[in-house]
């Protein structure tokens, strides 16, 4: 490479194809790894790609691969790229944007077209992406001119790791791909209609400055804003200034410490009693980079009724979509926590912590470990035995709430887990995201027996790549928390919510991975260990309690402080 | 209450789609929409008019500026304005009638653009409560067709409410 480039004298006058711009453009973007699937019109990028230093990750499934990119870009916090071809190809990487986009992922996906002069006409594999993916991602392109592709590469990673971050798809003809133009860098974005950040009004820091004083019982609710902006340390400096507890969305888990005396876990549905008390009870609610999902607030009208809320947040749109703000601050939750900090002073709220404390003792998150292997044991002891410092990747379901509620998550991006779209698929390609972004961490996919059947196939990518995850079934024989749900909201009428199950370990065994079942309590332990020591793909099949709830839990549309369980 | 919106876009292909798809799958509904290219030719204007309180307006708003292609967006109507709309109305208008409507056409400072032996078709310019007046004093007549163009509305006096290159940075301060 260093010789052949000496030699270029002008890099002007080189011709090169637009598949090799393209990896070029995406290369000079600092991406070194990118997930993809071949297929026709994706071609003339994977001849570019046999050629090219950047490293490409065969997935199984093209749902797989965008999931991957997307677990990639969760655990490093850099874009995650994928790659596939048009029509069926583009058409599997859907569910993985939506998924990205409901939690603000980063994410540039690309996507071979048919010629620009087949556009329109129904042509073989032709598939209108564009069209498809317009409102589940942050924006698309549809490349028309050679000249254009560079920009658009430049613009779309621009657009996907700024402001609020978000799904990006390029849909390239394989016309496109295979001209040769000149290559003619830099080239600039041109985006005038886009503004990632809203700057921050000073004003507002200072009113918020001034109802934090006046609170008496002030809440921290924070979500994923807090992981994607870095704002950990902020986070953990406010609550130790003002000694106001903090709970935590789904999205937001990691984002502050989980054995700190002041975290209270998790609100919402499946959140701690505590946690949901605490909401009903403050009059205060600092809303830090959450987006007062309907999960979180259940009924709205009794959410935090006798709070004022401030609501930090670098979209304005979420400011007052769902609940009213006394004071909306816009801008990087980072930036404005480090604003907020200078103008603080400390409010020690002595009784309202002592209440806190007191529904803590008195409300605690419990399960009954006797029997069976119960599902939150296993949970804890993946805890105990990874010294909570795994990255844990979830499925969807029940496996996925205990595993937020029993791993005490320390570090932020260390729980990645799909929330907005709660896609059951997600967990296993998401581990193998995660795995080659941080090749040297251990990796568990928190799993289901049902979800895990959605990307099973994924487990040969882990093995043919040498990706030591860990995926963990929680084996209950039910899609349980549908289960779940009709025992306690449809009496027990188990309609097709029992599952027929394939024989993980042999399964894991023929995709050349190592299968271990766990049926005793006993076993659990020395099993995990293994796992962990093997170094290579594991599944653990841990036959579980099958008929067990997560609990509490707020029925769907109540008001938090009405929880049951 | 009635706002019109002036939104200045990018002239992208598809970027009709991203507009209209956010207004139907937030559930935002649009009493009119104008498209049509601006002094500009990478830049279209769309003015559209839509119906809801404050809320209701300021959540389409911020929701309209995250589309990338969105440019800058006005409410034309927290300003003076002038809004027209233009009409096309095909009428019944056979011999017996045709004076009585004619002198309509008059006192409206409406235009005959076509005539056939059962019909008229009048063209009218306005606002609103124009068009309506004259929809409703032909409507006895007959009105086979109408079709409306949608309003499009500018700000009174030297003031530009879309300039051109200005972006949301500007528009906000
Ligand atoms: C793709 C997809 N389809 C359907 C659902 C609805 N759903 C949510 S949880 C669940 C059951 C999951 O079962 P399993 O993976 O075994 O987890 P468990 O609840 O038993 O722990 C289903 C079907 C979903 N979230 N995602
Ligand atoms: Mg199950």
């Amino acid at each position: 490479m260093g010789d052949l480039q000496e030699g270029m004298t002008d890099m002007t006058e080189i011709k090169l194809s637009g598949a090799e711009i393209l990896l070029k453009s995406i290369e000079a973007e600092g991406v070194d790894t990118i997930f993809g699937y071949p297929g026709g019109m994706a071609l003339p990028i994977y001849d570019a790609l046999y050629d090219s230093g950047i490293r490409h990750i065969l997935g199984r499934h093209e749902q797989g691969v965008a999931h991957a990119a997307d677990g990639y870009a969760r655990a490093t916090g850099r874009p995650g790229v994928c790659l596939a071809t048009s029509g069926p190809g583009a058409t599997n990487l859907v569910t993985g944007l939506a998924n990205a986009f409901m939690d603000s992922i980063p994410i540039v996906a690309i996507t071979g077209q048919v010629t620009r002069p087949s556009l329109g006409r129904d042509s073989f594999q032709e598939a209108d992406i564009t069209g498809i993916t317009m409102p589940i991602t942050k924006h698309n392109f549809l490349v028309k001119e050679p000249a254009e592709l560079a920009r658009t590469v430049k613009e779309a990673f621009y657009i996907a790791t700024t402001g609020r971050p978000g799904p990006v798809l390029i849909d390239v003809p394989s016309d496109i791909s295979l001209s040769q133009i000149d290559y003619e860098p830099p080239y600039e974005i041109n985006l005038p209609g886009y503004k990632p950040a809203p700057d921050t009004d000073a004003r507002q820091i200072n009113k918020a400055a001034e109802a934090i004083a006046d609170a008496r019982r002030p809440l921290i609710y924070a979500g994923g804003g807090v992981i994607i902006s870095g704002a950990h340390d902020e986070l953990l400096r406010l609550a130790e200034t003002l000694a106001a507890p903090v709970t935590c969305t789904l999205m937001g888990m990691g984002g502050f410490p989980g054995s700190h005396p002041l975290f209270l876990g998790m609100l919402g549905m499946h959140g701690t009693k505590y946690a949901n008390f605490a909401v009903s009870e403050c009059d205060l609610l600092i809303a830090v980079g959450a987006r007062f999902d309907n999960r979180v607030t259940g009924k709205l009208e009794t959410f935090a009724s006798k709070a004022k809320i401030i609501h930090i947040d670098i979209d304005p749109a979420e400011i007052g979509k769902n609940v009213k703000v006394d004071i909306p601050i816009e801008g990087d939750v980072k930036a404005v926590l480090d604003q907020l900090l200078a103008v603080l002073r400390p409010n020690l709220a002595e009784a309202w912590r002592e209440k806190i404390n007191a529904w803590k003792k008195e409300y605690p998150l419990k399960y009954c470990n006797s029997g069976n292997i119960k599902p939150q044991y296993v949970i804890e002891e993946i805890y105990n035995i990874t010294g909570g410092n795994a990255r844990i990747t979830t499925e969807v379901g029940q496996h996925q709430m205990w595993a937020a509620q029993y791993y005490s998550f320390s570090k932020p991006r260390s729980f990645i887990t799909s929330g907005g779209l709660g896609t059951m698929g997600f967990g296993l390609p998401a581990a193998i995201g995660v795995q080659v972004g941080c090749p040297d961490e251990v990796v568990f996919d928190i799993a289901g027996d049902g979800s895990i059947q959605m990307n099973i196939q994924e487990l040969c990518t882990a093995v043919n790549y040498d990706l030591p995850i860990n995926v963990a079934i929680l084996n209950n024989g039910y899609l349980g928390l549908v289960r779940q749900w009709q025992e306690m909201f449809y009496n027990r009428r188990y309609s097709h919510s029992e599952l027929f199950n394939p024989d993980f370990v042999k399964l894991a065994d023929a995709y050349g991975a190592v299968g271990i079942r766990v049926t005793r309590k006993e076993e659990l332990a020395p099993a995990l260990q293994r796992a962990i020591q093997l170094k290579k793909p594991v599944m653990l099949d841990i036959i579980v309690d099958k008929e067990d709830n997560v609990l509490p839990i707020v029925p769907p549309g109540g008001s938090l402080d009405k929880m049951l369980g | 209450m009635k706002h019109i919106l002036s939104v200045l876009v990018e002239n992208n292909p598809g970027v009709l789609t991203r507009i209209a798809g956010l207004f139907s799958r937030r559930g935002f509904n649009i009493d009119s929409l104008a498209v049509g290219m601006t002094e500009n030719s990478s830049v279209s204007r769309m003015t559209i008019v839509v119906e809801g309180d404050e809320r209701y307006l300021e959540q389409l708003n911020k929701q309209l500026h995250k589309l990338v292609d969105v440019i800058k967006i006005s409410d034309i109507t927290r300003d003076a304005y002038v809004d027209r709309e233009l009409v096309l109305i095909k009428v019944s208008a056979d011999a017996a009638r045709r004076a009585e409507i004619m002198q309509l056409v008059d006192i409206f400072r409406a235009r005959i653009v076509d005539v056939s032996p059962k019909t008229l078709t009048i063209e009218i310019t306005g606002n609103d409560g124009k068009i309506i007046a004259f929809e409703d004093s032909l409507r006895p007549f007959g009105i086979k067709e109408l079709v409306r163009t949608g309003k499009i509305a500018m700000l009174r006096g030297k003031k530009a409410s879309t300039k051109n290159h200005t972006n949301k940075e500007e528009e906000e301060s």
